[in-house]
């Protein structure tokens, strides 16, 4: 177990792509800290700047108190699960799993032992004679893993490990990692471009867009409070409608449409002027016209409706956009109805209408 | 869909065809080994003539250089493969595996020299062997073979290494390996059919090759078998049943070099490394 430090670190390549720009980060013993963003976003650069697979082009590594910047991957004392497994093809999962033991020169004794114990904590004992070849996916991730665990490493690094399996074996996995977690009480960065893998790993969550940090935070501040934009539209699923508008006095008006939307106090007190409200689908919801004290802000015509048996989505249109609002299962909605919608209390997120989209409060 | 039985039919019938036409010159060589005499032609169609003879394989041993001849080409053959797969196993990685300046121009390069035939490289070559002293000498017909053989070997292994995923280095790496260490523990296992591959085009290169050895070697004690073979050719009088035998005798090594590799020869040893 080791703190991992990240200063300004940059990652160039020769081509001129500028990766990683200029990222810090403090990482303490024993989180479990997740780098999540788009494709291209620099996140697997990170972890394999970390790993030791990419030069650091400037900035400092240091996990523990040892500055690793030019220590081999070997010698960090890191081990790392790979995307697309990397199983040594021509060695039989027990030797997988002891060949990082055996080139450190581990007496035999000991890696019986710890391939031993790592197998029956993964439940792959009856596949230690096999080859990667005759395993099936899920079988080969449980390896990987193993072969990670038997080091005893002070950080694991994991690089999208479960993206390769199918959906089901996925919520299996991730289950089957934070109890891992939890027993190993090791170090862990974790990439992944999964928003939910994210929220319901990591204790805490960094996310990236173009090579630089958006939001470092734990889950629930980034889902409640995004930074800006562009994690508000990340994170949740089905992502955050958007609104442009201006804000005036204690109301939000709504451009191409006679929407306004009364602001909380906290909210009133911004200048007036253009900004984009935010408002997650499951914050908008369906009230009886005649409600009391819950009038509906519009009648928005559905356009769409999916239903996924737990829930309801329905798009509409509003100032010529989709917009989606999340409603429970049982609330029967067709295309071409009519709903009347409100915003739930604190539901409502203000940002710039600039391109950096920062929130406003 | 099962086959209609009219195309199975044709489809032997090509087989066996074919299946003769590459058969008819051994058996026939064989036949002229075990004939008395050096008789070339006969009318006899027997494969095995009523009056066979073992005399020409024993004459091989006993009145001919035969032993002398065998040793030479064997201890060439073999430093020209081991040479050919140390170099070009190493080359082909750096290649696959690292971008440096030049590197495109040298892979050309190295692809050009294909486009020589030996017979016009026979001269040059033949002049800086004999500039560094090494006419007459294994080592001197090491040299011009591996020169040869080289270039389609490092290509060959180029092509193999750029199928391995280099996750499984970098696993190497983070499991302790330096470069070096995944190169030997993870890289050249899988490559293995690729390294057969470029011991057997090495060995062949080096264990028939008649018009090189001829220029480089000019005493009879150093000559290699093909070179050796020849020389039972005349103009007026060839030896035929000693041809034909140590014909038959020059097979058998590269019979059983192919027959000891080729369980090495499969594809997919990389399957299972990493999901595709």
């Amino acid at each position: 177990m080791a703190t991992v430090s990240l200063r300004n670190l940059h990652k160039r390549y020769e081509s001129g792509f500028h990766a990683v720009r200029g990222i810090s980060l403090e990482i303490a013993e024993g989180e479990f800290l997740v780098l999540v963003g788009p494709s291209g976003c620099g996140k697997s650069t990170t972890l394999r700047m970390v790993a030791g697979l990419e030069e650091v082009s400037e900035g400092e590594i240091r996990i523990g108190d040892r500055l690793v910047n030019e220590v081999a991957p070997g010698d960090r004392d890191i081990a790392m699960v790979f995307q697309n497994y990397a199983l040594y093809p021509h060695l039989t999962v027990r030797d997988n799993m002891a060949f990082g033991l055996r080139m450190r020169g581990m007496p035999r004794g000991e890696i019986d032992r710890r391939v031993g114990e790592a197998a029956a904590a993964l439940s792959i004992e009856p596949l230690l004679a096999r080859r990667p070849r005759e395993l099936s996916g899920g079988q080969r991730q449980r390896v990987a893993l193993g072969r990670a665990i038997v080091r005893e490493p002070a950080v694991f690094l994991f690089d999208e490990p479960l993206s390769n399996l199918d959906a089901k074996l996925r919520v299996q996995m991730r289950a089957e990692l934070a109890r891992l977690h939890r027993s190993l009480d090791t170090t862990v960065i974790y990439v992944t471009h999964d928003q939910v893998e994210a929220m319901t790993l990591g204790d805490r969550i960094v996310l990236m867009n173009q090579g630089v940090i958006q939001q470092a935070d734990t889950p629930l501040s980034i889902y409640r409070r995004p930074a800006n934009r562009f994690v508000a539209s990340f994170i949740g699923s089905p992502t955050m409608n958007f609104f442009t508008g201006r804000i005036e006095a204690t109301e939000f008006a709504i451009t191409g449409s006679p929407v306004r939307v009364p602001l909380s106090p906290e909210l009133a007190s911004l200048p007036s002027g253009p900004a984009v409200l935010g408002v997650r689908p499951e914050d908008l919801c369906v009230v009886a016209a005649d409600a009391p004290g819950h009038q509906p802000l519009a009648t928005v015509p559905v356009d769409v409706v999916e239903q996924t048996g737990y829930e309801t989505l329905a798009h509409f249109l509003l100032a010529g956009e989709d917009h989606v609002v999340r409603l429970p299962a049982d609330v029967q909605a067709q295309s071409g109805d009519c709903l009347p919608l409100a915003i739930r209390p604190g539901g409502l997120h203000l940002f710039t209408l600039d391109a950096a989209g920062d929130r406003l409060a | 869909m099962k086959e209609p039985l009219r195309i199975t039919l044709l489809r032997h019938a090509v087989l066996l065809l074919f299946t003769a036409i590459a058969i008819y010159p051994v058996l026939n060589v064989i036949s002229i080994s075990l004939r008395p005499g050096d008789r070339l032609r006969s009318t006899d169609l027997a494969i095995i003539p009523a009056d066979w003879t073992l005399t020409s394989y024993v004459r091989l041993f006993t009145e001919q250089p035969f032993l002398r001849w065998l040793a030479n080409s064997l201890v060439v053959s073999a430093g020209v493969t081991v040479t050919g797969v140390a170099l070009a196993s190493t080359a082909g990685y750096a290649f696959s595996r690292f971008r440096f300046t030049g590197r495109k121009a040298t892979m050309l390069a190295i692809l050009t020299t294909q486009m020589f035939p030996a017979t016009m490289l026979l001269l040059p070559l033949y002049v800086l062997i004999a500039a560094v002293g090494l006419v007459n000498t294994w080592l001197g017909l090491m040299v011009f073979y591996t020169a040869t053989a080289l270039p389609f070997c490092v290509w060959q292994m180029k092509g193999f290494y750029d199928t391995i995923p280099p996750a499984l280095e970098e696993a190497a790496r983070i499991d302790g390996c330096n470069r070096f260490q995944a190169f030997w523990h993870v890289v050249l296992p899988l490559a293995t059919p690729g390294l057969v591959i470029t011991a057997l085009f090495s060995f062949m290169t080096a264990w028939s090759e008649y018009i090189v050895a001829a220029q480089v070697m000019q005493d009879e004690r150093m000559f290699t078998l093909p070179l050796g073979i020849k020389g039972f050719q005349a103009s007026l009088s060839s030896q035929w049943g000693l041809y034909a035998a140590a014909s038959i005798l020059v097979s058998i090594p590269v019979v059983c070099v192919f027959l000891a590799f080729s369980r090495y020869l499969v594809n997919g040893l990389t399957v299972g490394a990493v999901k595709e």
